[in-house]
């Protein structure tokens, strides 16, 4: 996986209210934008010309799979934080406090007791 | 030379904030318990009266980023601004601006240097909730200057636990040296076992709580043998994916001195984490061991060790044997 560019992705998009947003409500698109917008950028003028996602790196990212991040090394602590400013709001209105974050552990729940796949690039 | 009057090794739950301002009716079970603790623990501090904070914490990739990660960082700023965007909206917590002691960062960052501790520095840090939540617990009034160091417990290849407890000693020798008549007090927070992102997340206790149970031991004894013995990269990530925080710990119980015994230990069982409470007062005085008797009086804590053997920890060892 191209960790540091999908962890840029998430990095970048958790630390603005606006993306956020975007990210919730249009992910695809929203994946697509941050290419052109953010991805490259090192600031306003340089652009570095070798990151890009794979495929499947774009399309967990479309579809908002934490499970297929954390299972290719996404960083734990970007891949939680960001859904939970995603769902965390939702979840807790419809089922109680924590509710998204419980669900997360659910869903990774396969991974208990095995070592996880590392974060280390 | 400046005097260091008190050693402050603790969690920072972000929670505690939104738990203990919310309406009474909007806050949870356990928020009056967690603010009883907190506030006894705010007295340890108090006590030492300190003029100046030495602040351990690791930026949670709200500033510091992949790209260029300091293991080691101390800002050097006349004042610091506190509390991201994404703190705000996650935990509640409000905005911040801190006195820094410009002086004591100089000083600081050459002895470091000079001792062979390749720091980075910065000049625009913002700090974040590992450095906002002690204040928000243990000097809420946040009126005092602050010199923050930051450590990497998060990008890895992370540094040993050996580095974290030599960091630490050498932060004891610069404060001892620093020339100044002011107080000093060291306050450093990380974790004990913690999961976040993973599996074992926001589950009924926290990951491992016989990992919990050693490290209140080896913390409050200073037993650093132990803990070099038995505490690497591999075992904390057994014990929770977030668990390298404990190194922060580490490294304050280095400030403190290896065989100190802490004069105040407290914790709690939250949930998802153990909060943990320490501190050490390397000249004690009565009226310091005074108010440490009194705050865990009323927190229920102890003026000493708290030994992995203490009854309190056996519930895990039954279900971990059941298991």
């Amino acid at each position: 996986m191209s960790k540091y560019y999908v962890n840029k992705f998430l990095f970048t998009i958790d630390r603005d209210p606006e993306w956020v947003a975007s990210y919730r409500e249009d992910p695809r698109a929203t994946v697509l934008r941050w290419e052109k917008e953010v991805g490259r950028w090192l600031n306003p003028v340089e652009q570095t010309s070798w990151l890009e996602f794979t495929q499947e790196e774009r399309e967990a990212l479309a579809t908002h799979d934490y499970v297929w991040l954390f299972e290719h090394g996404a960083h734990f602590f970007l891949n939680l934080t960001l859904f939970i400013a995603l769902f965390d709001e939702e979840y807790a209105a419809a089922k109680g406090p924590l509710a998204f974050q419980t669900e997360m552990a659910q869903k990774l729940g396969h991974w208990t007791g095995r070592d996880y796949p590392s974060v280390a690039m | 030379m400046a005097e260091l009057t008190a050693v402050l090794a603790s969690t920072h739950h972000p929670f505690y904030y939104k738990a203990t301002t919310s309406p009474a009716d909007q806050r949870p079970p356990y928020a009056a318990d967690w603010q009883r603790k907190v506030e006894a623990y705010r007295e340890t501090l108090t006590a030492a009266e300190p003029d100046i904070l030495v602040m351990v914490g690791a930026d949670h990739f709200h500033q510091l980023w992949l790209d260029n990660y300091p293991q080691f960082l101390i800002g050097k700023q006349e004042s610091y601004d506190a509390t991201f965007y994404n703190e705000e909206r996650e935990f509640g917590i409000p905005k911040y601006t801190l006195a820094g002691d410009i002086e004591l960062s100089r000083y600081m960052h050459e002895e470091l240097l000079g001792k062979d501790f390749d720091f980075s520095v910065s000049h625009e840090l913002k700090i974040d909730h590992s450095i906002i939540c002690p204040i928000i617990t243990v000097r809420p009034e946040a009126d005092l200057p602050i010199v923050p160091i930051y450590t990497n417990i998060f990008v890895p290849p992370l540094p040993s636990p050996r580095r974290f407890y030599q960091v630490g000693r050498a932060i004891r020798e610069i404060i001892d040296s620093f020339p100044s008549e002011k107080k000093v007090a060291a306050i450093g927070t990380g974790h004990l076992s913690l999961e976040l992102g993973g599996p074992r997340q926001f589950g009924e206790h926290g990951p491992d709580p016989l990992f919990d149970a050693d490290a209140i031991e080896w913390l409050s004894t200073g037993n650093v043998d132990a803990i070099l013995d038995n505490v690497t990269h591999a075992s904390m990530a057994g014990a929770g994916n977030a668990t390298h925080g404990f190194m922060d710990l580490l490294l304050m119980m280095g400030i403190a001195g290896p065989g100190v015994h802490a004069d105040y230990v407290d914790h709690l069982d939250l949930f998802h984490t153990r909060e943990m409470y320490m501190t050490w007062y390397p000249n004690k005085t009565p009226g310091q061991l005074d108010a440490a008797a009194r705050a865990a009086e009323t927190s229920e804590a102890s003026t000493g060790p708290i030994y992995a053997s203490d009854p309190a920890w056996d519930q895990f060892r039954v279900s971990q044997e059941q298991a």
